[in-house]
Formats: C-alpha cells, structure tokens, sequence
C-alpha cells in the first residue's frame, strides 16, 4: 500500500529472520508438544498419557530439546518483533528496528545446538517411521495436487516467490505464477455445511481443482532446499521407501521436521550477514490502493488481500489461510480414515482419536486437533444414505 | 529566606506553591498519584475520578483540591488503589480496547495505569459499542472506540487551538465524543495535525496516519519505566512548551 516495492536489505533479512524463528518455533510446537504423543506412545494410547506432560516423563530428553528449540524461535521473534507474541517489528516500508550486535550475538550462542537438535528431530522422526512403516505408509493417505510458494530458481523459499501448482503425479500446472494476480488462479467455493471456504485452482475448477499446502508438499515440491543439511535430509526423505512416505499424510510430520532444520540454518546464516544491524530500515514508494501479501506460514501458503479507500481504511479484505487451502484435503484424509476404521455401524473412540492424528498432521489449530491437557470436545455422526443417524459419538 | 508551606501525601512531607492542588504539588514533587483526565498544561478537570485520595479523611480528587487545603492526603492505599483498579476496569469494559493491535499501545495512560494498578481482566461484561472510526482527515485518524471521555481534547482546542473541534454530546452511558462539524467528520474541520488538540490524547483516539508502530517495542514510553515513575514528567507546565 505504501508502495515500497523492494525493502532495504535490512529491513528483509529482518523479516526474514523472525519469519523463520516463526516457522521454527511453530513446527517445534506442532510437533512437540501436540503431536509426538500420538507418533510416540501411539494412536490407541492412554489419553491420561498422550500429552505433552506424558512426553517429559517418558522421553524426557526429547521433551526438552522441543521445549527449547520453540523458546529459541520465541526469542528470535522477541528480538526482531519486540515481543514474542503481537510484536510490531515489521510496519508499512519495512521494520521498526534492526538487531543490535548484542541481540544477535546472544541468538548466536544457541544457534548451532538448535541446528543439533533440530537434526535429530529429523533422525527421530524417521525412526518412528522405520518402526511404524507398514501402519503410517498408508494411513489418511491420498493423491493429491499441491500449491506453494518457491524461489526463481526453484528453490525452497517459505518468506517470497512465485506460486507453483503442481499435479499428484509431478507434472507442472504453473510456475512462478505472480502472487499479486493469485485470484486469476485461485478461487474459493462456498458450501452451504460449513463456514470455511473451499479454494480451488480455477484452470481445473472446483470439483477438480482442490490442492494441498503445507510443509508436505514444500519439501516434495521444491527443487532443492538451499541448505545443506536440510537437503540432504530432503533427498533421504523422498527416497524413503521408494518415495512412498514422501506422498503419504503422515509424512508431513518428517517434512515438518526437515523445514524446522531448515529454518534454524536460515537463521543461522542471517545471524552471520552483517546487514541484520543496518540501519537502513524504511522504504517508500507511490502508495496504491491495493495490496497482496503471500508467504508460506508453518501449516502452508498464507495469501492476504487488501483494499483501501481514498482515507486509507480498508474497503474490502480477503484472507485464504493455509487451513482454509487444506479444507478439502483434510476432508478426505477424514474420509479415509473412515474408510479403514469405520465398520459402517459403530463409532468407536479410537476412531476418534485416528480422525484427530489425520487433523494433526496438517493442523494443530482445530480444536479437535489439539492434546489439550484438559477437556477435547469432538462430536462424530454416522449417518447412512438415507440421511438417518446411525450412530453418535461424542468426547466432551 | 521562608520555608514553602507542606502538606503530608502518605506520611511523606510535600512542598507546594499558592495556587497548586495537591496533584500539582505532588507530581512537582516527584510523587506520582494516579490520574488519567489530568494533564500539566491544563486547569484541573476532575471527571475521571482516579486521582481521588482520602484528604483529611474525605475522599476528593487530588487535581482540584487545593493543596492549602490539604494537611494529610492518603492516595498510595489499598483501599483507594482497589477503587482506581475499578474504574479503570470500567473504562476498559464500556470501550474498546485491543491493546496489542493499538498504535497508542506502550504510549497509552490507561494502558500503563491499567498495568500499575494490576489490572488483569475487565472484570466485568464487555459492552462491545459500536463506533465507526473516522479517517476523513489527510492526517489525523479517529478511532472513538478507545475514548474515555476525558475532554483534553475538547479543552486543548477550545483554549489553545481556539478551534472548538471536538465536544462530548450525550448523557451517561450515551455519553460520546463528537466532531463539531455538520457532518460529524474531522475533513470537514479546520483541525490541523499541528494542532494542540492532536497531541493531548492519554489514549488512542487521536492518532497521526502513516506513523503507526514506528518505534519499537522497549522504546516506547511506558517500556522505559512505570507511569508512577514518571510523576516529573506530569509536574505542571505551560501549554506552548509542547505546542505544535
């Protein structure tokens, strides 16, 4: 809206950085705290146990490592937003302050033991896998479209780039689309049962077009991660059982994992370039009445739209979020599910909890979705051709 | 060489001028007490009721009591502490307040009060008004949602600007500010972001567009230090020292 087309350098290795201490401590926190007691003790495990407090008794070690790596990723967003939560580092033109030497030289010192662990996040998750594969290789799995963000040069970039949609089968539906025209490839459908929207790519329409965003398909879609650590465990996961893991939901988990070892050398390498302290914060332009901004946040692509009227207040906004890009592809790993664990007459609470480890792999957010330590509300209908309930299940 | 005339705020001796009230006396002294419809270019107010203190045991608010009148002023109690952590409690319930997406936020009296005083809930039911911001001005944005009523803005433009911009209409709860223009809006004012009026806002009604989060978090006023350690920055002084 300012028109500050390109940031100082400061101002975007700034962003950078606290977009990527987001990413980090997020996944840290998707898959610590919310979802390594499900890959951990279980599906079918004791509910008093599956948590995260269950996870420092059992695993203590690993507990730990996901506690810090998150606090690390918190106080890289404290450093360069103000605060861990609602800071204001990044404003119209660029960003309200810069790292001091101090700043940076304290989130040096953890760096590389972030960077250790977040490894052997990595090294575990494939133990889990090579423990479980025959169980997870198919779980909530299904053929999918995707849609990310990726650098020119084809490169995982999760803060800029252009939009590369792809078919289940590799092959290219665009490349590099540019974001600020994302509604001539986008559009959203609304369905009468249920308030989110579900977007669709407009070349294949909307039976067709659904996709799936996300670290998933981040890690299989880009063409290389542009560090080193983090790409080779890349190319060691999509070679995994021949692939199959790399297509497969739960996967997820293992690319999330392989993006937070990415993120903590991102940051790293931002820490080590001498314009993080510029002083070179703010950018102008020719202000415009319109504005699109699309990054790949943890759970996948993130596109806001803004329109402002001759007084700079907003006439019209639109926000697809990642769990919105995913509604249909949830939809069907639900479905799948169903389909292995549902025997047609009997609603069963380990089918509840096979429905929430699907969510999980794409989303901690929705309630259902989240090892709250006290009450999960989650209400299952089965209901048979003829629209009569067959069965209810429901945990409060 | 005569020794100034004092009067004790919670036990302490404090000096004072002919003239002063006990607020100006103590925050010329360095003795905070809460206030929020206070400021130290203006003649007293006395809406807001949060500077009240127990003075020779009756409760007066410490901005219009004269401090000649005053022998003993209790303020830092727990008892009058609890009233003042209510009212602000109140205001925040009657208006709107988001604090983390608020430009004024770190820079807001009710805010750095709200955090003074302990303030953690609302404590009680929100009345979520509705009050359209206006942002006709080229310069100046209003967001009524956060006002709380407290008419510096309506003073500094009668006495200062000479403007008479801005008005409270309404009674009790309806009470509102109002735009002194047939339209209701600041862009069909001669309001100027120059204007006195513009800069004495405790809050986040009166905001300057396009400076919006600028300076960082830490930097801002009440990062530096609490609003009660900040009582010489309140001691009185002469409107032009801040105008424009």
């Amino acid at each position: 809206m300012v028109g500050a087309k390109t940031l100082t350098p400061t101002a975007e290795k700034i962003r950078r950085l606290m977009h990527y201490g987001q990413i980090l401590q997020s996944h840290a926190l998707h898959f610590f705290h919310l979802s390594s007691p499900d890959l951990l003790f279980g599906f079918d495990s004791e509910v008093a146990k599956r948590n995260i407090v269950g996870v420092a008794a059992a695993y203590p070690d690993i507990a730990k490592q996901g506690v810090l790596i998150r606090k690390y990723g918190q106080e890289v967003i404290r450093h360069t937003a103000g605060k861990r939560i609602h800071g204001t580092g990044s404003i119209p033109g660029g960003v309200n302050k810069n790292l001091t030497a101090g700043e940076r030289d304290e989130l040096l010192k953890d760096i590389y033991h972030v960077i250790a662990w977040s490894r052997g996040a990595v090294h575990l998750v494939r133990q889990l896998f090579e423990q479980h594969l025959e169980a997870w290789r198919e779980f909530a799995t299904f053929e999918a479209r995707t849609l990310s963000l990726v650098r020119p040069d084809g490169a995982m970039d999760l803060y800029d780039g252009g939009l590369r949609a792809r078919n289940a089968d590799g092959s290219t539906i665009f490349d590099h689309a540019d974001c600020d025209r994302y509604w001539d490839l986008i559009s959203e459908e609304v369905k009468a049962w249920s308030y989110m929207k579900f977007p669709y790519l407009k070349a294949l329409g909307h039976e067709d077009g659904w996709y799936r965003v996300g670290p998933l398909t981040r890690v299989t879609r880009c063409d290389f991660i542009p560090t080193p650590l983090a790409d080779k465990e890349r190319r060691e996961f999509m070679a995994f059982d021949e692939g199959r893991i790399a297509r497969s939901t739960l996967g997820f988990h293992w690319a999330r994992m392989i993006e937070m070892l990415h993120s903590a050398e991102v940051i790293k390498d931002l820490l080590h370039d001498p314009d993080i302290t510029g002083s070179e914060l703010m950018a102008g332009g020719k202000r415009e009445a319109r504005g699109v901004g699309v990054i790949e946040a943890p759970r996948g692509t993130l596109i806001h739209h803004y329109r402002v009227d001759e007084n700079d207040q907003v006439a019209r906004a639109n926000l697809i979020v990642s769990t919105t890009h995913n509604n249909h592809a949830m939809n069907i790993a639900i479905r799948e599910v169903a389909r292995k664990y549902l025997d047609g007459r009997k609603l069963t609470e380990g089918l509840l909890n096979h429905i929430e480890v699907a969510v999980r792999a794409f989303d901690p957010c929705l309630s259902c979705a989240t090892h709250a330590l006290g009450q999960m509300p989650l209400s299952v209908e089965l209901v048979d051709a003829e629209g009569n309930q067959v069965d209810r299940l429901v945990k409060d | 060489m005569s020794a100034r005339p004092t009067f004790l705020l919670d036990g302490v001796e404090v000096p004072f001028d002919p003239g002063q009230s006990v607020m100006q006396a103590a925050l010329a002294a360095g003795r905070h007490i809460p206030h929020l419809c206070y400021h130290p270019e203006f003649k007293p107010h006395g809406s807001c009721k949060v500077c009240t203190a127990r003075v020779d045991g009756r409760m007066m608010t410490s901005c219009t009591v004269p401090a000649e009148m005053a022998t003993e002023v209790e303020s830092d109690t727990e008892e009058l502490n609890d009233l003042r952590r209510t009212l602000v409690q109140m205001l925040f319930a009657e208006g709107n307040h988001f604090c983390p997406s608020c430009e004024q936020s770190g820079n807001c009296l009710l805010q750095a009060l709200g955090y003074d005083l302990g303030v953690m809930t609302a404590g009680f039911r929100h009345l979520f008004p509705d009050r359209p911001v206006d942002a006709s001005h080229p310069e100046i944005l209003l967001d009524f949602n956060r006002c709380i009523l407290c008419e510096l803005c309506v003073r500094a433009s009668r006495e200062v600007d000479g403007k008479d911009v801005f008005a409270l209409a309404g009674r009790g709860i309806e009470k509102h500010l109002v735009v002194n223009a047939e339209s209701g809006r600041l862009g069909d004012t001669n309001a100027a972001a120059a204007d006195k009026a513009m800069s004495v806002c405790p809050v986040g009604v009166i905001l300057r567009k396009r400076e919006g989060f600028h300076v960082p978090i830490g930097e801002r006023r009440f990062d530096r230090s609490p609003v009660s350690d900040q009582a010489s920055d309140f001691a009185p002084r002469k409107p032009e020292a801040t105008r424009g």
